[in-house]
């Protein structure tokens, strides 16, 4: 047990310094002058080619690849990530101000994904074949096909177009006053729904609660439609278990049978598959936040992307890759802890 | 063999993917007929008017834009613009026409080349093994340690946007899962007697992984490789939807859902004033990924040993 933590500790590095070594390889792709531009606040300062010619050579962008690469980490650990021309702040500090958001659509779309998703899968292989489990079933390939974007637009459309219920962006503007220029509300945590809970604004808390219903139901529809078809594949095998024939055979109840015999053994590898979902979703955030305008890394990163913004598109991936790849290690552990077997492989 | 295609024939869902799939290759082969061009590059939608709002479906060219093409030495067959257009007067019907050949493009392109490449890693990890193995599995972990389409956006957008880059983009980061799939698949049969018999009799390292072990143990990935076009399809479009994929006016589902997004409000009091433009797009993009995640299901269900039998 505790040699497969460790084993699994010390491949963190080793993939942190591949991962790095990547983003620095398609940094690479830039000419010298788009790189220096990418920690240059203030475009005027590049207009002339001599003094960027020296800024290049003062700050070593020149250099050749693995010393540059040396250079490089050497600024990420003293957070230097560059400036962010969309966000108008050092790349470090628009991460700082937007991961919050990002923070609070994520954590809560986690819940109806893997409860939701779990559930329905174990009703529908409970339910194997009856008509309860074919039109799950469909409902899990229509969310699946469906892509997020598509699926966003037509929340969107649907329940703002037409219903006007689920307002776009993250707070309204009444709220907003509320949250950013009145000096009494304190920002404990980042997170407005908590926040306007604990400064004891119920108004507040239900409007950003309004705001974010949309997009969790966007971000997690396809995540719980493949977690639902995973746990039902799971719970389809373990059902035609041998130790389930025989509690049925000794007259256990089904209920039991279901939910202390077959459910515990299936949950297994959805646990991990959830996991990854988790961490997959961060992918879907960025699509999630630019159709419902809000305010997050996602949207920040895709305006980036939209506006050549190099730092603060490079940034916004080492956060991202450094999150998953320090999610993946927590799922893996995780799953050692729960499941006896994968120690021993 | 003829039991897959007579399980794909005899299955409801894959049927249906089946029929989907013959309907965009229609549309894919007679373009030129259905659509016929209006530039010289058959992939630049044609303008139906200036105009910055959408036109509802039936709405005809303007004049001044016939007068254009007419200059330009076209001759206009499309007066009228079938589904309405997106702003800026592009015409949705020969976008949806147009992008069907761009989808089919961008999904056998990058399927095709992550296919190889992660044939080639995987097969190579799995055969010889050892240290090799070990370093190449890591590679593959880390190009899995990026979120896929966040990926796929930083690397389109820093070799400079446009659908060429997003193809490549999507193959430098999506052929991970095939050398997984092909790597397990050969570790379980590379200690075969057949495989032991070409050893023993001297057989090269190459012909065996190309003939005798990749025909055995293919079939998986061809599988994930159905099920792979049309989430590939999807990640192009949606990088098109965030603006770094086709350029402006090129025939792609992704960029007509992202100028849909602008409108798709309406206007006080008529919500579905502009629901061809989002309707349309969208409706294209959701049936071409549901016809390959069809096929794909149902091939994996008659493969997977484990539910064998009870089909």
């Amino acid at each position: 047990m505790l040699s497969y933590i460790l084993r699994r500790l010390l491949l963190l590095p080793l993939i942190l310094f591949g991962v790095t070594f990547l983003i620095f390889s398609v940094y690479s792709l830039l000419t010298p002058l788009e790189r220096l531009a990418t920690y240059v606040n203030n475009p005027n300062a590049l207009k002339s080619a001599a003094a960027s010619e020296r800024l290049i050579k003062k700050y070593h962008l020149d250099d050749p690849y693995p010393i540059g690469y040396f250079r490089w980490v050497g600024k990420l650990l003293k957070f230097n990530l560059g400036w962010s021309k969309v966000a108008n702040e050092p790349v470090a500090a628009a991460i700082a101000e937007k991961f919050p958001a990002t923070l609070e659509l994520v954590i809560y779309s986690v819940i109806p994904v893997v409860f939701v998703g779990i559930w329905l899968g174990v009703i529908s292989a409970v339910h194997h074949n009856d008509p309860i489990d074919q039109s799950l079933r469909i409902i899990a390939v229509i969310g699946w096909s469906l892509p997020t974007f598509i699926f966003g637009l037509l929340v969107l459309f649907f329940f703002y177009g037409v219903l006007g219920w689920l307002p776009p962006g993250r707070l309204s503007v009444w709220a907003q006053n509320i949250v950013y220029t009145n000096p009494s509300f304190h920002h404990y945590t980042g997170l407005v729904t908590i926040d306007a809970l604990l400064n004891g604004y119920g108004y507040v808390f239900l409007d950003a609660l309004r705001h974010l219903i949309a997009p969790i139901i966007t971000l997690s529809y396809v995540s719980w439609a493949y977690l639902l078809r995973i746990a039902r594949s799971s719970m389809l095998e373990t059902l035609r278990k041998d130790y389930i024939r025989t509690a049925r055979a000794k007259g256990v109840d089904e209920r039991t049978v279901i939910c202390k015999h077959a459910e515990r053994n299936a949950l297994i590898p959805v646990v991990t598959v959830a996991g990854m979902m988790v961490v997959q979703m961060l992918g879907g955030v960025v699509i999630t936040e630019t159709i419902f305008n809000f305010p997050g890394l996602g949207q920040w990163a895709a305006m980036a992307a939209q506006q050549l913004d190099y730092a603060s598109i490079l940034g916004f991936s080492l956060l991202f890759a450094f999150i998953m790849v320090v999610g993946n290690l927590v799922v893996d552990v995780s799953y050692a802890l729960i499941d006896p077997r994968v120690r021993l492989e | 063999m003829r039991r897959v295609i007579r399980k794909l024939l005899g299955n409801t869902a894959s049927l249906v993917g089946i029929v989907l799939l013959i309907f965009f290759i229609v549309i894919a082969i007679l373009a030129p007929v259905i659509a016929p061009p209006l530039s010289d590059d058959p992939y630049q939608v044609p303008r139906m008017s200036w105009n910055v709002n959408p036109q509802p479906p039936g709405t005809p060219m303007s004049d001044n834009m016939r007068e254009i093409y007419k200059q330009m030495g076209k001759e206009v067959k499309l007066t009228k613009a079938l589904l309405g257009t997106e702003q800026g007067g592009y015409d949705i019907f020969y976008g949806l026409v147009w992008g069907t050949r761009t989808a089919f493009k961008v999904g056998i392109i990058t399927v095709g080349s992550a296919m190889i490449i992660g044939l080639f890693v995987g097969s190579i990890a799995a055969y010889f093994g050892g240290w090799l193995d070990e370093v190449l599995m890591r590679i593959t972990d880390i190009f899995l340690s990026f979120p896929f389409l966040v990926a796929a956006m930083v690397l389109t957008t820093i070799l400079g946007k446009g659908l060429d880059k997003v193809i490549i983009a999507l193959i430098v980061f999506g052929w991970m899962g095939y050398a997984r799939v092909i790597r397990g698949s050969i570790l379980a049969v590379k200690e075969d007697v057949y495989v032991m018999a070409a050893k023993a009799l001297g057989v090269k390292d190459g012909r065996i992984i190309l003939r005798h072990l990749l025909p055995n143990t293919i079939f998986p990935v061809l599988v994930q490789a159905s099920m792979d076009t049309g989430s590939m399809v999807v990640t192009a479009s949606a990088l098109s939807f965030l603006g770094v994929g086709a350029p402006e006016g090129y025939a792609d589902w992704g960029q007509m859902a992202s100028f849909a997004r602008n409108w798709i409000v309406g206007s006080p009091g008529h919500a579905f004033q502009y629901w061809y433009t989002v309707f349309f797009p969208a409706l294209f993009i959701a049936l071409f990924v549901l016809a390959w995640n069809l096929i794909g299901d149902t091939l994996r269900d008659v493969l997977d040993p484990r539910l064998r039998g009870e089909l």
